[in-house]
């Protein structure tokens, strides 16, 4: 896998280089001029070098508190989701189908919810959920739990929650498969002659060849639950109080509902650190992990 | 020989629990709004079509399914465009700078759409694109680019490089080479890439409102506003649900037999 250097490569990559820079550096560019000002309306723009960000990063202020919450919020959000879409898409994976029309049944199944707007997987819930009109709050109900996810906070989290186990634990599944899918039979058969038991073969066999799909799975699950916004938003709107708003929800509120602009900038971009900062370490452990499969197999 | 004890009945489950609440949608949009509010009935027991007659007729409301596969299309060809020619130059040289900028390029694909929703508006309103279909399919470019070349370069990587030499020996000239030979030889994983950038612009709603007022309108969008206006017309709203369910669900259909090793990203 030498690949030769060759400095023309760049002509290849340039157009790439000016459509993702046109739609992210310029608009950075505005970001980082907002976060150092402060607005008083009609255009009016004030120095206002660092305060924003001190005031962010100190939880006793009105924004930093409010930016904390979220911010814990939001990774207790994408820890949790982590913990079940994860283990449930492994096992779904090992529960398809061998094959025939069953598997490109469950296929079209399982990828269904990812097609579907996500403004529309929240409205898919939101009538799912009511206790007057929708199965699942109407039958809650009707067995005796008193469930309401717009006025009670744990129920407005499990709501949440179930809603994105039910819109994304597909993909972990698809990726998990298409990892065993890649697995050769003559592993299985060397299996058997050894008399391996099931979970050996899963911890010897299976997941070690599904880590670097999983790698991806996790990274993909975790970036997009912590930029979570359009599903909960139309479920509760980030209510009951304050009780569902991750950190994409507040910074929509600072930025277009109070146009609070040099505060939604500064938030913004120690938003985007983060991202970058978790991106940078998955992305050095998949590249590590590469590496080192392919001197194992070098070795061998 | 992949499979555990019970497996069939955990699938099953499992796709009745994703099933379910895509059928109440349905089983909703065929009822009349008196029957929804004043009875739980767990299928129409009048049905009617009124409400999907009332999109295809209004154009207010099917005119936001054409914006929304305008933008759609618009997106996925740029995306597939130009990733391809990066994705092969990732897949076969180093050049200066080349780890560094597809980190950068995957750390987009990463970035919040909340972030970018205000940056973009000033941006495409001071170049008069605001409100058009090309404002939307720039935007989406962000995340979906990236992610083009992501899959593709790994296609590309599947592709010897035998076969580009060979090709350059016949005296192809490059372009002849990745028009003629390659493009040809990795037709799956740009179905596949085409399928995901179809996905991801399908299904964004943030960027897609904030950049469109009248005339660009998405569909997701529209749906959120008039209902709102006119009260809770919950059938009106099923039937606009399901109609915006239905591409994506014949997009599945027409990749059912890529979608495992598109999944993986071409790099299992």
């Amino acid at each position: 896998m030498d690949k030769t250097i060759n400095q023309k490569a760049w002509f290849l990559v340039l157009p790439v280089f000016l459509v993702v820079a046109f739609s992210a550096i310029l608009p950075l560019m505005t970001v980082v001029n907002y976060s150092m000002q402060d607005t008083f309306g009609n255009n009016q723009f004030f120095w206002n070098g660092v305060g924003w960000f001190k005031e962010l990063l100190d939880p006793s202020s009105d924004l930093g508190g409010r930016f904390f919450a979220s911010l814990w919020r939001n990774l207790f959000f994408s820890a949790v989701i982590l913990s079940i879409e994860v283990p449930l898409g492994i096992v779904v994976a090992l529960s398809m189908p061998r094959d025939g029309w069953q598997v490109a049944a469950c296929l079209v199944i399982l990828a269904l919810p990812l097609l579907i707007p996500w403004n529309v997987v929240g409205t898919i819930w939101q009538i799912f959920g009511r206790p007057d009109i929708g199965l699942l709050g109407y039958v809650l109900n009707g067995i005796g739990i008193d469930y309401n996810y717009v006025s009670n906070e744990f129920d407005a989290w499990a709501t949440v929650i179930v809603m994105d186990v039910w819109h994304w634990t597909s993909l972990v599944a698809l990726l998990c498969y298409a990892g065993l899918k890649s697995i050769p039979d003559a592993y299985y058969q060397a299996a058997q002659i050894d008399g391996a038991s099931r979970w050996a073969v899963f911890t010897a066999i299976q997941l070690p060849k599904m880590n670097r799909v999983l790698l991806i799975a996790v990274l993909l699950r975790f970036m997009d639950s912590f930029m979570i916004y359009t599903e909960p938003f139309v479920v509760t709107g980030g209510g009951p109080g304050n009780s569902t708003t991750f950190v994409s929800i507040e910074l929509v509120k600072i930025a277009l509902g109070q146009f609070d602009l040099g505060k939604a900038a500064a938030l913004s971009l120690v938003y985007n650190l983060i991202i970058l900062i978790v991106c940078w370490i998955f992305y050095t452990v998949m590249t590590n992990a590469g590496t080192e499969r392919r001197e194992k197999q070098g070795v061998a | 020989m992949h499979s555990i004890p019970g497996r069939r009945i955990i699938i099953s489950v499992f796709l009745v629990f994703l099933l379910l609440p895509i059928y109440w949608l349905v089983n909703m949009s065929f009822k009349t709004n008196t029957e929804i509010v004043s009875t739980m009935t767990l299928w129409p027991h009048q049905p009617t079509i009124a409400n999907y007659m009332r999109i295809f007729t209004d154009e207010s409301w099917y005119s936001g399914y054409i914006n929304s596969l305008k933008y759609v299309i618009i997106n996925t060809v740029i995306s597939i465009s130009v990733a391809l020619p990066a994705a092969y130059a990732f897949s076969r040289y180093r050049f200066l700078g080349d780890k560094h900028l597809f980190f950068w390029l995957l750390s987009n694909r990463m970035a919040p759409a909340a972030v970018y929703a205000l940056p973009f508006f000033n941006l495409y309103s001071a170049i008069g694109l605001f409100d058009t279909p090309w404002a939307v399919a720039l935007a989406h470019c962000i995340f979906n680019v990236p992610l083009a070349v992501w899959i593709l370069e790994g296609f590309v990587s599947g592709v010897p490089r035998e076969i580009d030499e060979t090709a350059f020996l016949d005296g192809y000239s490059f372009p002849r080479f990745f028009i003629r030979i390659l493009v040809p030889l990795i037709a799956s994983g740009i179905g596949v890439a085409a399928f995901f950038c179809f996905m991801f612009s399908w299904v964004e709603l943030l960027l897609a409102r904030t950049l469109t007022t009248v005339a660009a309108k998405p569909i997701s969008a529209i749906m959120t506003r008039t209902v709102s206006a006119a009260g809770m017309d919950w059938g009106l709203l099923a039937a606009a649900g399901v109609l915006t369910i239905i591409p994506g669900a014949l997009v599945i259909w027409f990749v059912r037999n890529y979608i495992a090793r598109g999944f993986a990203l071409g790099r299992v």
